[in-house]
């Protein structure tokens, strides 16, 4: 193992967890402007943040440990996934510790530990919020599967850093089924991080919200961590779609000096500010679905990923 | 090693049988007699898994024992070694549980459920070890009475009765279809050691016959859909120990036997025998997940859960059939890699939860869901150790049950490659039913621990549970440990099942590599269970620390806020049929619901709802109207006169004489 990809990992590390507040921050902002409103400051996510951390803990007198324990390890997976993705170079340490499908995994043990918490208080909202965020986890697993299936018939392998590579050497061609993979990742990445139109990140109204529910009971420091690990999720998923559909930019094995770093950081800035600009008009276009149309919204994202499948078998491509 | 293995399984027989006088003193049987036991199963364990990992050649053996001409034969290799070291390390988990579980109370004797309980035990060993078709069922039969005896233990109760009944019934149905297997199996020899089926050259046709025979018989013990209806019926009558024996072990010597069957004995196979055992399997897993959801018993959801298991386990040998027909032996060895280690997983963290429930059951007296919750602060040790059992059924990183689901799903990624058109894009469909599986029973399980222990208590009585005693953790933590250690350090598992594959199908996984596994390459994925966990231990502690340093640690204690709603009891937590609900409305096809729904002027309404399997009516419901007609028909036949009778042996003779004639 060199030095250079300790650093590049501590590096990668650090810049996730300090800029996925901002990357909130800016889908709020390029919303409100969409939506014809005054947009909070850029660093509004980090004045809530310190606010929260600035407070005292209310805790419900009944919590167990499993409760006040939940928001570290929410943090925790989701620094650690940051930590695997390839967000800018490939040639990282923690980087073989999980492929995309082992990814997966860990989001839901992140989510199942949120659920468990939801429902330790054993309020009426909590055990709601548990209940509907694992129904559109399991309603969304399928479809990013196939978007991992797809990927893997085009490179050959479902380790992140091995598909940059792959794609890195047939840079000018787009699948077709490419598209359609895309398209289905990016319904996945609404519903799993709580976006319009499978829940709304902005409401507190009791009978439509899903994770906010899971979080009611939480205050100060827990929530602070939760809404930074909610942060990184959104960030870390960005990035997945980043390494899987277009990864211009990233550092792959061997580039070592330092502008290749620092062309992956300006790479990487400016697709967080493109994809920011478009989930916030996606978000401002569409409107938030019935609980029980989500099943449809997440089927119809599985139905892409298989034409996206079918498509690839019929065409009979490999790249690699 | 095959002498000694049968020395300690008869070591079991002889505790059983020790225990025998003592009646309605349970005092030897728990403190002295099931320890001991849980002892032999250590070292089954050690000498099975030390066979395995030598790499030695099969071990035979003739014992002069039952039919005249007709000795029992016995061996010893890979495959049945690894399923010997899956029983090993279970039981020795269950048994000392069942040391601080059982006491003399309602039901069977302990000193009588002891004996059941070892012969049981020592009834699989044999079936895993048996090498001729005649030992083989004697032990597969012993095995089916003796549970038999152990689910009816509280005999006294209808339903129980009524399951004991549906569970022989199917038992024998399954036996019966092995028997015609191994008939057709011995090809015209009528020989009916192992020895001699591998060696008897079948037509397709018979070939296919002995296999599908095999499949229903074998699926009929495993719990395939649409032979599972017993599961779930013996499962919640069994006394917890029991219930985690027959479904963490039972299930899985019928496993062995579809693996005996199909990679052993028959010399030919068949990629249309990969496609069926693969639906089979992916209907019964989905199935499975679909019904544990609606469950409200937790016995009985955790029957449904080993439904669907099961049906992860058979998806993965049903796709390393494919992959072997198709030539593609890596791929075979992966799938099939992924169905032993899977098998040895659902025996580890299904016994666990099974034996939590026992705990519960015992600390609260209730099996309802409806009535737990909360017990999260009475009983932290059962809960801590479930929370294992229920985060690894689920399938997450980094505990074991994760490893091979990931496992399995890899060997997916390569069935476009399969060269049959329609197979190559239909297969690949499976990949997604089965991560939509495993997303339901993270839902399933979730729903388990958060009812059972986590929100308020349902019931005023439930402030009175206690939790289980020293033994009884004992036999939890084991079993935790090994969901633990399988899922950080997947090579103590891969490495097994890598020279059972080798073994059957001349291939194996790559296992070089301590700190990940990386089955085909490390370019295509990998995986490191120890690196996740550090990772987030590493990252848990930095953050805990320096929240710590740079905010404070301040912390009140208040009344939960529930958005300011005060008068909120412990009645508006989700029940276990609020957690149905979205199930039973995204897969209403599933169902055959009943539902009476209270009108809006009812003053004290009441909310009912019935559900039911369709394969009930569907299946069996005809079958047993049939069997009841054609009964009826045959009892025409019995007049009751003397004169009939003899008329009736009259043209008997007169017919036989035609023939002979």
């Amino acid at each position: 193992m060199r030095d250079i990809t300790v650093v590049r990992q501590f590096g990668e590390v650090v810049l996730a967890i300090a800029i996925a507040p901002l990357f909130v921050g800016w889908i709020a902002q390029c919303r409100a402007w969409m939506q014809n409103r005054s947009a909070p400051l850029l660093r509004q996510t980090y004045r809530m943040l310190r606010k929260l951390f600035d407070k005292d803990a209310a805790m419900a007198a009944t919590a167990s440990p499993l409760f006040r324990t939940t928001p570290y390890i929410l943090f925790g997976t989701m620094v650690l996934a940051a930590a695997i993705i390839p967000s800018l170079a490939t040639d990282l340490p923690f980087a073989h510790a999980a492929d995309a499908i082992a990814l997966i995994g860990l989001f839901a043990t992140a989510r199942v530990f949120l659920s468990l918490a939801a429902m330790d208080i054993g309020t009426a909202f909590g055990t709601m919020g548990a209940r509907r965020e694992m129904m559109v986890g399991f309603l969304a697993e399928p479809a990013l599967l196939m978007v991992l299936f797809n990927a893997f018939l085009l490179y050959g392998s479902t380790a992140l850093p091995s598909l940059v590579d792959g794609y890195r050497a047939h840079p000018t061609v787009i699948d077709p089924s490419a598209i359609f993979a895309a398209v289905a990742f990016v319904m996945v990445l609404l519903a799993e991080n709580a976006r319009i139109p499978i829940d709304n990140p902005a409401t507190h109204l009791e009978l439509t919200m899903i994770h906010e529910a899971a979080l009611l009971e939480y205050s100060a420091r827990h929530l602070a961590l939760l809404e930074w690990a909610s942060g990184l999720k959104l960030f870390n998923y960005a990035c997945i779609g980043f390494a899987l559909f277009l990864p211009w930019g990233i550092a792959t094995n061997g580039a070592d000096s330092g502008t290749a770093l620092l062309i992956s950081i300006a790479a990487l800035l400016a697709k967080l500010v493109v994809a920011g600009a478009a989930l916030a008009l996606v978000e401002s276009l569409s409107a938030k679905l019935r609980i029980f149309r989500a099943p449809e919204f997440l089927a119809m994202a599985f139905l892409l990923a298989v034409l996206g499948l079918l498509v690839h078998l019929l065409l009979g491509t490999k790249l690699a | 090693m095959l002498q000694s293995l049968l020395l300690l399984v008869g070591l079991w027989v002889f505790f059983g049988i020790v225990g025998l006088p003592t009646r309605r003193d349970s005092r030897l049987v728990a403190r002295v007699l099931f320890p001991l036991g849980a002892l032999v199963s250590l070292i089954f364990a050690v000498l099975a898994g030390s066979f395995l990992i030598s790499g030695q050649a099969p071990q035979g053996m003739i014992l002069p024992l039952g039919l005249p001409d007709l000795p029992f034969h016995l061996r010893l290799d890979a495959l049945s070694a690894f399923f010997l070291l899956v029983l090993g390390l279970v039981s020795a988990g269950i048994s000392i549980f069942s040391a601080g579980y059982f006491r003399a109370g309602k039901g069977t004797a302990p000193g009588l459920m002891g004996l059941q309980y070892h012969v049981f035990l020592a009834s699989m060993a044999i079936v895993i070890l048996a090498d001729d078709a005649y030992l083989f069922m004697v032990a597969w039969e012993t095995m089916a009475l003796s549970s038999y005896f152990l689910v009816t233990s509280e005999h006294r109760i209808p339903e129980i009765r009524r399951a004991g009944f549906l569970y022989l019934l199917m038992a024998h149905v399954g036996a019966i279809c092995i028997l015609l297997s191994f008939g057709v199996l011995q090809g015209g020899s009528w020989q009916f050691t192992f020895g001699a089926m591998r060696g008897a050259s079948l037509t397709p046709f018979w070939a296919t016959t002995a296999f599908v025979l095999a499949l229903l018989g074998f699926g009929a013990k495993a719990g395939l859909v649409p032979l599972h209806v017993w599961l779930p019926e013996a499962h919640p009558a069994a006394p917890s120990p029991v219930s985690a024996m027959m479904s963490g072990l039972m299930l899985k010597t019928a496993v062995y036997g579809m693996l005996r069957v199909s990679f052993d004995l028959l010399h030919v196979r068949f990629w249309q025998w990969g496609v069926l055992v693969l639906a089979l399997g992916l209907f019964s897993a989905l199935y499975g997940a679909i019904f544990a959801a609606v469950q409200a018993d937790m016995k009985r959801l955790l029957a449904f859960s080993s439904i669907e298991n099961i049906g992860i386990i058979f998806t993965g040998i049903g796709l390393s059939i494919v992959f072997e027909t198709c030539n593609m032996h890596l791929f075979a060895a992966l799938a099939l890699s992924a169905a032993l280690i899977h098998s040895l997983n659902h025996a580890l963290f299904k016994s666990l939860l099974f034996l939590t429930t026992g705990s519960v059951l015992h600390a609260t007296s209730h099996r309802s869901l409806g009535k737990l919750g909360g017990l999260i602060r009475r009983m932290p040790w059962v809960a801590s150790f479930a929370l294992v059992g229920t985060l690894a059924i689920a399938g997450l990183p980094p505990l074991n049950g994760f490893v091979s689901e990931w496992l399995l799903l890899q060997s997916f990624l390569f069935t476009p490659e399969i060269p049959h058109a329609f197979a190559n894009m239909f297969i690949p469909l499976g990949a997604a039913v089965l991560a939509l599986t495993a997303a339901l029973a993270a839902y399933v399980m979730m729903k388990f621990y958060g009812i059972v222990f986590l929100g308020q208590p349902r019931e005023d009585s439930l402030a009175e549970a206690h939790d289980a005693n020293w033994l009884e953790r004992l036999g939890l933590a084991w079993l935790a440990l090994g969901c633990i250690l399988i899922g950080v350090a997947p090579q103590i598992a891969l490495r097994p099942a890598a020279s059972v594959t080798d073994k059957l199908l001349g291939h194996s996984v790559n296992t070089s590599s301590i700190w990940r596994i990386a089955p085909i390459s490390p370019q295509q994925a990998s995986y490191s269970g120890m690196v996740l966990l550090a990772g987030i231990v590493g990252v848990v502690g930095i953050a805990f620390l320096l929240v710590r340093l740079i905010a404070h640690g301040r912390m009140r204690r208040v009344p939960p806020w529930d958005c300011g709603y005060q008068w909120q009891t412990s009645r508006m937590q989700d029940t276990a049929e609020g957690f149905g609900q979205p199930i039973r409305h995204i897969f209403a096809t599933f169902f055959h619901m009943e539902r009476d729904l209270p009108s809006p002027s009812d003053t004290s309404p009441q909310y009912r709802i019935y559900i039911e399997d369709r394969v009930w009516r569907a299946i069996y419901l005809p079958i047993a109207r049939t069997t009841q007609k054609v009964a009826d028909l045959v009892g025409g036949l019995q007049g009751g006169r003397l004169s009939i009778y003899l008329l009736y042996s009259f043209f008997t003779l007169i017919v036989l004489l035609v023939f002979v004639l």
